[in-house]
């Protein structure tokens, strides 16, 4: 069983009023530990509110979530004991800094843990040079930072809980191409050196497609399916359909092959790319060396 | 859920409600308001609530939502009534225990005052359901013009209404995403002294005004972007124009103000 299972999960918003709407509409997923995925769906599809269940701050109108095994809502004294396994990082993360200090908004979480001070300490400062904040920024107010800056002090502040599962929501959103990556290449090297669970929600597949390794896709409240990411790349048409792209680089690299020029393996990003096509070069330039 | 907060929300349709002057809507809740504060008989109010009974038949809203509109109140609703229950020593004494002593006055005023607020509430609340808020300024302003003389700022008031009552949603939706955002970090709102959970508040209420204060110089920015300039020379799109109807509405109001008179002759 993974650490995160849902079963029948539904969502209303507004029962009883004119404004009734069906958010989430009867999900089952079951996300392994340890992995990478990407909850992709255009806006509207439920993703947001999808992912608001796995914490505990929303509870389904129907249906169970299983966080560690352990279903929510069961035992409400356990939420937040569960809300500290599972870090939420919601949508434009900066709005939520109120510190006088970037030290004091990261510490924010931790102390909320009741954990020491000198953990506290070690997980602010540890955190803070993984998302790249220099030691001279964190006794700033973090009203001084930039856009980009204030975005991963944010982001710090979920991650020096530790949780179990680190869930970001549209993480880049409104960032430029610079920043976007940056974030991205802090939260692979984050999956990659605390072997968390991570899920990433985003409606750019360019994005989900250079970070993850499975992907879940929303659409219209429902899933539309859940995999890795040349299954779901391979209904390319559907995805259209839904208004959602599979990735520039991909969509050569399949009408290349389409043409009948050889790779084997799917690219999703361009840094793959070019060194297949510069693989591929180089061997067209062996042979006629030889 | 801090969402069911509903005051300044409005319902869209197409009821005779609905479809009222602007104007004379405003003037219609005047009366009503009139109606529940010369009430001075459960009989009075007796007709103050048929008059808010049938504008919500009229209305199409449903009832519950007349009920959610007083939620929020409840806790103002129950310190005025202990208030009253306390601190009114005419009529019997009915109880008395050291320095409290509850009277059959006291119990009377309770129950009163909590009606007449109750009602207040769900007549005013009634008007912003079935009255987009930007229809209401508009109406404000009109009211207000001739003022104008005397160079009071109509115009400026009625456009600070607007947008006030425009981002009161806005705020709540923000307050809503902070207060996740948090206890998502493991703030505690919910339990602990009142002290504790007062200093809880501030990593929400920080947030919330440096976002308000965000919003307000975008929207200044947007709107000199196009061109605003004050109220002057200022055309509407909608011009405000009174129908038959609107004039049975006042007729029908000033019957009920009239009822409301003649029942408080009777005493209960």
């Amino acid at each position: 069983m993974g650490i995160i299972r849902t079963e029948n999960l539904t969502y209303i918003y507004g029962e009883g009023t004119p404004f009734r709407h069906v958010a989430v509409d009867c999900v089952n997923v079951d996300i392994d530990e340890g992995e990478i995925v990407g909850i992709i769906g255009h806006t509207g599809s439920g993703k947001s509110t999808l992912i608001q269940h796995f914490n505990g701050l929303l509870k389904p109108t129907s249906g169970k979530v299983f966080i560690d095994g352990e279903e929510l809502f069961a035992d409400k004294s356990r939420l937040k004991e569960i809300r500290f396994k599972v870090g939420l990082v919601f949508q434009y993360p900066e709005h939520q800094l109120f510190e006088e200090t970037v030290y004091k908004d990261i510490a924010f979480g931790p102390k909320n843990m009741g954990l020491s001070d000198d953990e506290t300490d070690r997980r602010v400062k540890e955190t803070a040079k993984m998302v790249g904040l220099g030691a001279e920024l964190l006794e700033k107010s973090p009203f001084e930072l930039s856009g980009g800056q204030k975005r991963r002090a944010a982001i710090a502040g979920v991650m020096a809980m530790e949780p179990k599962v680190l869930i970001l929501d549209e993480p880049t959103a409104g960032l430029d191409p610079r920043g976007r990556d940056r974030i991205l290449g802090m939260i692979k090297e984050y999956h990659a050196e605390k072997g968390t669970t991570v899920l990433l929600v985003s409606h750019s597949m360019e994005d989900v497609a250079k970070t993850v390794s499975k992907i879940l896709v929303m659409n219209d409240s429902k899933v539309f399916m859940y995999g890795d990411r040349s299954s779901v790349f391979a209904k390319a048409e559907q995805l259209t359909e839904m208004g959602l792209t599979v990735p520039q680089v991909t969509r050569v690299f399949d009408r290349l092959r389409a043409m009948g020029i050889g790779f084997d393996d799917e690219v999703f990003s361009i840094d793959y790319a070019k060194d297949l096509v510069m693989r591929l070069l180089k061997e067209k330039r062996g042979e006629s060396v030889d | 859920m801090i969402k069911d907060i509903t005051i300044g929300q409005f319902f869209p349709g197409k009821s005779v409600i609905h479809r009222l002057d602007p104007r004379i809507k405003l003037l219609l809740t005047v009366i009503y308001i009139v109606m529940l504060f010369s009430a001075k008989t459960f009989a009075g109010l007796a007709a103050g609530v048929a008059f808010l009974l049938v504008s919500f038949l009229l209305s199409g809203i449903p009832i519950k939502m007349m009920l959610k509109s007083i939620k929020p109140i409840l806790p103002i609703i129950i310190f005025t009534g202990i208030l009253n229950l306390f601190f009114i020593s005419t009529g019997e004494v009915i109880f008395s225990w050291k320095f409290i002593t509850v009277t059959t006055g006291g119990v009377r005023t309770m129950v009163f005052m909590a009606s007449r607020i109750i009602l207040l509430i769900c007549g005013t609340s009634l008007l912003t359901y079935t009255t987009s808020p930007i229809t209401l300024t508009d109406a404000i302003e009109r009211i207000l013009s001739p003022l104008k003389i005397i160079k009071f700022p109509a115009h400026e008031i009625a456009m600070m209404m607007t947008i006030a009552l425009r981002f009161i949603p806005t705020l709540i939706e923000e307050t809503d995403k902070i207060m996740s955002a948090q206890k998502a970090r493991g703030a505690d709102m919910e339990t602990g002294s009142l002290i504790k959970r007062a200093k809880a508040l501030i990593p929400i209420l920080i947030p919330l005004f440096v976002s308000a204060f965000r919003r307000a110089e975008e929207l200044a920015l947007a709107m000199e972007c196009r061109c605003y300039r004050g109220g002057e020379g200022r055309t509407r799109l909608k011009q405000l124009k009174t129908a038959p109807r609107d004039y049975v509405a006042v007729v029908l109001a000033l019957a009920f103000l009239a009822a409301v008179i003649f029942l408080n002759r009777v005493w209960i």
